[in-house]
C-alpha cells in the first residue's frame, strides 16, 4: 500500500512540475522580450523609418515594417474574408443532405491547415513567377491569403456550426431562400466573424516564411501594391543578423512590439471566444 | 460559391502539382533515391544530395517530441485528472496564449535564452567545445512551440473518456495514478499517438524558429550538439540564390515538395486516427 | 426490528453546490439481506449509494458531513483509506463499464492492484467469479477476448464477477438491470438472490416489480430524505407514510 502511494505521490510531483514547465514557458519567453527589449524601445521606433538602410543603419525606427505587416496582413485577411465567408456558408448551407461530401470538404481544409507557412510562401512565389510579379505587396498579400483561408473557414465553420438548426430551419419555414437564410445565420454570428478575422490576422501579421519570398523588404512604406513591403518579422530577423550592435538593438525592440501587437490580438479574441460561447447558452 | 468552394480545395492539388513540376527538371537530372539519400550539397557543381537536410529535419523534430511528450502527457493528465477548476482554469490559459506567439519571437527567444544556456551550461558538461548553435537548440525552441498542440489535443481526448470507466477502476480499490495508468492511459493511446502524428507534421514545416538557432551547417548531425540543417531552413535560407544558379530553384522546390507530402501524410494518419475514435465514441 | 446493520448511515448530509442533496440521512442497511432503494428521479438514490464507497468524493462542489458506519468504522474518517473502503465494496453501475483489456484481465484487474501475481492463483480466482456470475461457460475459450466483445448483459455480469472477485463484502447496485434485455435482467436479479447469502447488497431500482422480486427491505427516497424503511412486503403493500403511499399506488397487485 505504501509503494503504491508512493508512485501516486512520485507522479503527481512530477505532472505539477511538468505544468509549471509547460505553462511557465510562456513567462520566460515573454519576459526575455520584454527584458532584452525594453532598453532599445523609444518613440522613434515606431514613428521613423529605418535611416541609413535597415541592416546597417543606426537610426530610425520601424514604421517601415510595422505599417507594411498592416497592409499585408490586412490585405489577405479581407481577401481571405471575401473567399472564406461563401465557403463556410456553402459547406453548412448547401451541402446539409450530403454528408460525406461536406465532411470531405472540412478534411480539406484541415490538411490545408496543417500545411506550414513556407509551402505556401513557396507556392506564392510560384504564382508571382508564373504572372510575372516582383517580390511586393501583391505577392505578400496573395501569398498570405492562401495561409489564412484555411484558418478563416475553419473558424467560420465552427461558429456557423454552433447555430441552432432550429434557427435556420424557422427561417426556412417562413419561406426564406437559402441565401436569405444565409444572411441571417451571418448576422446572428458576427461576433464570431470578428474572432475568426482576429485569429487569422494575429496569424498573419507574425508569420514569416510566407512573406520571405513574397513580399520583399523595403526600407519604406510601401505606396503601390507593386513596391515591396516590408514585414515585421522579418524586420526582426534582418535586424537581428546585423553586425551592428544598435541595429541588433532595434531587433529586439521589434520584437517587443510584434509580441505585444499579437498578445493583445490573442487577448481580445480569447475574451470574444468566452463572450460568446456565453451567448449561445 | 461552389466555384470558390472548389477552388479552395483544389488548392491542395495545386499546391502538389506546382511543387511537382517545378522539381521536375532536377528529379529527371538525379533520381529521387540519389536525392533523398546523397550528402553531396554542391549547388554549383550541380550536385544536390538531401540527405543531410532530411536528417537535420528528423533531429531536431525527434528532439522535439522527445523533449514535449512526456512534459505535455503529464501536463494534460494533470489538468484533466487532478487540478482544481480554479487551477484549472489559470493554467490553461496560459497554454492557449503560448500558440499565439509568433515564430520569430520564439526564434529570438531561442537567440537570447536556449543558445547561451546552451553553451555555456549544457554542453560544457559533454563536449569540448559548442557554439550552442545546434538541433538541440532547433529541438528545445521546437518542442516549446508544439507544447499547446499537444496539451489541447490530449486533453480533449482525455476528457472523452467517461468518468464511469473510471469509477469502475476506483471502486475496485484502486488508487488514482493506477487507475490514470492501467485505464485511461490505455483508452487515450490512439488520441496520444494522433496527437504526436499532427504534432510532428507541425514541427517538420517550422521554419524560422529552428534557422535561427540550428546552425545551418549542411552537414548530418550526429550528436545533439551538433550543428543541421532541416529542409525549411535550407529552402528560407537560400531563396535569394535560387534563380542565379541553374537548377537551383529546382532542387529547393524538391524540398518543399518533399516537405508537402510528408505533412500531407502525417495530417491525414491523423485526422483518420481521430475521427475513428470519434466514431467509436458516437457508437 | 431490523437485524444486524452492516452500514449505518447517520445524520448524513451532503450539499452539491447550493443543492442540498442528501438531508439528514438516518438509516441502516441490514447484513446480508438485499435492501432496494427507491424513489422518483433526482431524489437522491444515487447519490446516497454513492456516499457508501466514497465515489462520491470525486464529484465537483460537493461537501458532506456525518457519518456512513461499515462494520463499526466511519468511513468518512479522514485517517481512513480510501482505497480499503472501497474494496469492501463492488458496484455496478446502470451501463456496463468494461475496462479497456481483455475478459481475463477486466476479472484480474482488481486482485492484481491488491497485490495478488502469481497465475495460478490469478485463475483460479477468474475462474470461480466467472462461474459465480453463469459466465464461465460463455466465455471459457475466449478468455484473452477484448471484454468490448461481449454482449451488453455479458458485460454486466463481467462487470459483477469482476467486483467480487476482490472479496467484498458489500456489492451496491446503481439501477444496474436498466441497460439490459429482460433475458439478462432476470439472471442478474437472480444472481442478487443467491449472492445475498454471502454479501449484503445495496439496490437503486425505479422498477417497483423488480424491488419487490429481489429484496428483503426497501428504502423509500423522497426529496433527499427517507420517507420510510421497512421489510418489502410491508413497505409497498401496506405503506405507513402519506408520500409513499402515493409513490407505490396503482402498484397492488
Amino acid at each position: 500500500m505504501i509503494r503504491r502511494k508512493a508512485e501516486e505521490w512520485f507522479f503527481k510531483i512530477l505532472m505539477i512540475l511538468a505544468a509549471i514547465i509547460v505553462c511557465g514557458s510562456f513567462f520566460l519567453i515573454v519576459g526575455t522580450i520584454f527584458a532584452k527589449g525594453i532598453p532599445y524601445m523609444n518613440l522613434d521606433m515606431l514613428t521613423k523609418t529605418p535611416g541609413g538602410g535597415f541592416y546597417i543603419g543606426k537610426e530610425g525606427g520601424i514604421l517601415n515594417a510595422i505599417i507594411g505587416s498592416l497592409y499585408v496582413a490586412g490585405g489577405a485577411t479581407v481577401l481571405g474574408l471575401f473567399i472564406s465567408v461563401p465557403v463556410a456558408i456553402f459547406i453548412n448551407m448547401y451541402m446539409n443532405g450530403k454528408k460525406f461530401l461536406s465532411d470531405s470538404l472540412r478534411v480539406a481544409f484541415d490538411v490545408l491547415f496543417g500545411i506550414p507557412s513556407i509551402v505556401y510562401g513557396a507556392f506564392g512565389f510560384l504564382i508571382m513567377v508564373y504572372f510575372g510579379f516582383r517580390a511586393s505587396l501583391l505577392g505578400g498579400i496573395i501569398a498570405v491569403t492562401l495561409l489564412v483561408i484555411p484558418i478563416l473557414v475553419r473558424t467560420l465553420d465552427e461558429v456557423i456550426g454552433t447555430v441552432p438548426q432550429e434557427l435556420s430551419d424557422a427561417a426556412l419555414s417562413l419561406g426564406a431562400t437559402r441565401w436569405e437564410m444565409a444572411k441571417v445565420v451571418l448576422r446572428q454570428i458576427k461576433p464570431g466573424i470578428f474572432t475568426a478575422v482576429l485569429l487569422s490576422f494575429g496569424r498573419a501579421i507574425g508569420d514569416v516564411a510566407s512573406v520571405l519570398f513574397t513580399a520583399g523588404f523595403s526600407d519604406n512604406i510601401p505606396t503601390s501594391l507593386h513596391e515591396p513591403a516590408a514585414t515585421l518579422p522579418l524586420a526582426i530577423f534582418f535586424q537581428l543578423s546585423s553586425p551592428v550592435e544598435e541595429v541588433q538593438g532595434r531587433g529586439y525592440a521589434s520584437a517587443l512590439i510584434l509580441t505585444i501587437i499579437v498578445l493583445i490580438i490573442t487577448v481580445l479574441s480569447e475574451i470574444l471566444i468566452k463572450k460568446f460561447s456565453k451567448h449561445k447558452s | 460559391m461552389l466555384v470558390l468552394t472548389l477552388a479552395s480545395v483544389s488548392l491542395l492539388l495545386v499546391i502538389g502539382i506546382g511543387l511537382y513540376l517545378h522539381s521536375a527538371p532536377i528529379i529527371e537530372k538525379l533520381s529521387w533515391g540519389t536525392l533523398i539519400t546523397s550528402s553531396a550539397w554542391k549547388p554549383l557543381k550541380g550536385l544536390f544530395g538531401f540527405y543531410p537536410f532530411i536528417m537535420g529535419t528528423l533531429w531536431v523534430t525527434g528532439i522535439a517530441i522527445i523533449i514535449a511528450l512526456p512534459l505535455c502527457l503529464l501536463t494534460a493528465l494533470f489538468i484533466t485528472e487532478y487540478a482544481q477548476t480554479g487551477i484549472r482554469r489559470i493554467l490553461v490559459p496560459f497554454v492557449n496564449l503560448l500558440s499565439g506567439i509568433p515564430p520569430v519571437i520564439f526564434g529570438v527567444w531561442g537567440v537570447l535564452f536556449i543558445i547561451p544556456l546552451i553553451q555555456n551550461h549544457i554542453a560544457p558538461h559533454f563536449v569540448e567545445f559548442s557554439t550552442g548553435y545546434s538541433v538541440l537548440a532547433g529541438g528545445i525552441v521546437l518542442a516549446v512551440m508544439i507544447f499547446p498542440l499537444i496539451v489541447s489535443i490530449i486533453g480533449e481526448v482525455l476528457n472523452t473518456i467517461p468518468q464511469e470507466l473510471k469509477d469502475a477502476s476506483l471502486s475496485l480499490g484502486a488508487t488514482k495514478w493506477e487507475t490514470i495508468k492501467k485505464v485511461i492511459l490505455r483508452k487515450a493511446l490512439p488520441g496520444i499517438v494522433a496527437a504526436v502524428v499532427l504534432a510532428v507534421s507541425r514541427a517538420f514545416g517550422e521554419t524560422i524558429a529552428v534557422l535561427m538557432v540550428c546552425g545551418n551547417n549542411a552537414v548530418v548531425p550526429h550528436s545533439v550538439f551538433d550543428a543541421g540543417y532541416p529542409l525549411p531552413a535550407l529552402i528560407a535560407n537560400n531563396y535569394g540564390e535560387m534563380l542565379s544558379i541553374p537548377l537551383y530553384d529546382s532542387a529547393l522546390m524538391f524540398a518543399a515538395l518533399l516537405l508537402f507530402i510528408i505533412i500531407l501524410l502525417f495530417n491525414i494518419i491523423s485526422r483518420v486516427i481521430l475521427s475513428r475514435l470519434e466514431r467509436k465514441l458516437a457508437s | 426490528m431490523t437485524p444486524t446493520p452492516h452500514i449505518s448511515v447517520q445524520h448524513l448530509n451532503v450539499h452539491i453546490g447550493n443543492q442540498h442533496i442528501l438531508n439528514d440521512i438516518n438509516i441502516n442497511i441490514p447484513d446480508k439481506k438485499v435492501t432496494s432503494i427507491i424513489g422518483p428521479s433526482g431524489c437522491g438514490k444515487t447519490t446516497l449509494l454513492k456516499s457508501f464507497n466514497r465515489l462520491l468524493d470525486n464529484t465537483a462542489g460537493v461537501k458532506i458531513t456525518g457519518k456512513v458506519l461499515v462494520d463499526g468504522e466511519d468511513i468518512y474518517d479522514p485517517k481512513a483509506e480510501i482505497t480499503h473502503i472501497r474494496k469492501k465494496m463492488g458496484l455496478l453501475s446502470q451501463r456496463p463499464y468494461p475496462l479497456p483489456m481483455s475478459i481475463y484481465d477486466n476479472v484480474a484487474y482488481g486482485p492484481r492492484i491488491h497485490g495478488i501475481k502469481k497465475k495460478q492463483i490469478l485463475d483460479q480466482l477468474v475462474e470461480e467469479q466467472l462461474k459465480a456470475t453463469g459466465l464461465w461457460n460463455e466465455v471459457k475459450d475466449r478468455l484473452n477476448a477484448s471484454a468490448n466483445r461481449l454482449s451488453i448483459g455479458q458485460q454486466q455480469r463481467l462487470c459483477l464477477a469482476r467486483g467480487l472477485a476482490v472479496n467484498p463484502e458489500i456489492i451496491l447496485g446503481d439501477e444496474s438491470t436498466s441497460a439490459l434485455d429482460p433475458v439478462s435482467t432476470s439472471i442478474i436479479e437472480d444472481l442478487f438472490i443467491n449472492l445475498k447469502e454471502k454479501y449484503s447488497i445495496v439496490l437503486v431500482t425505479h422498477i417497483l416489480r423488480q424491488a419487490r422480486r429481489v429484496s428483503d427491505y426497501i428504502i423509500f427516497v423522497y426529496g433527499g430524505k427517507v420517507i420510510e424503511f421497512g421489510p418489502t412486503e410491508e413497505v409497498l403493500l401496506n405503506p405507513q407514510a402519506e408520500l409513499t403511499k402515493e409513490y407505490v399506488k396503482g402498484f397492488i397487485s
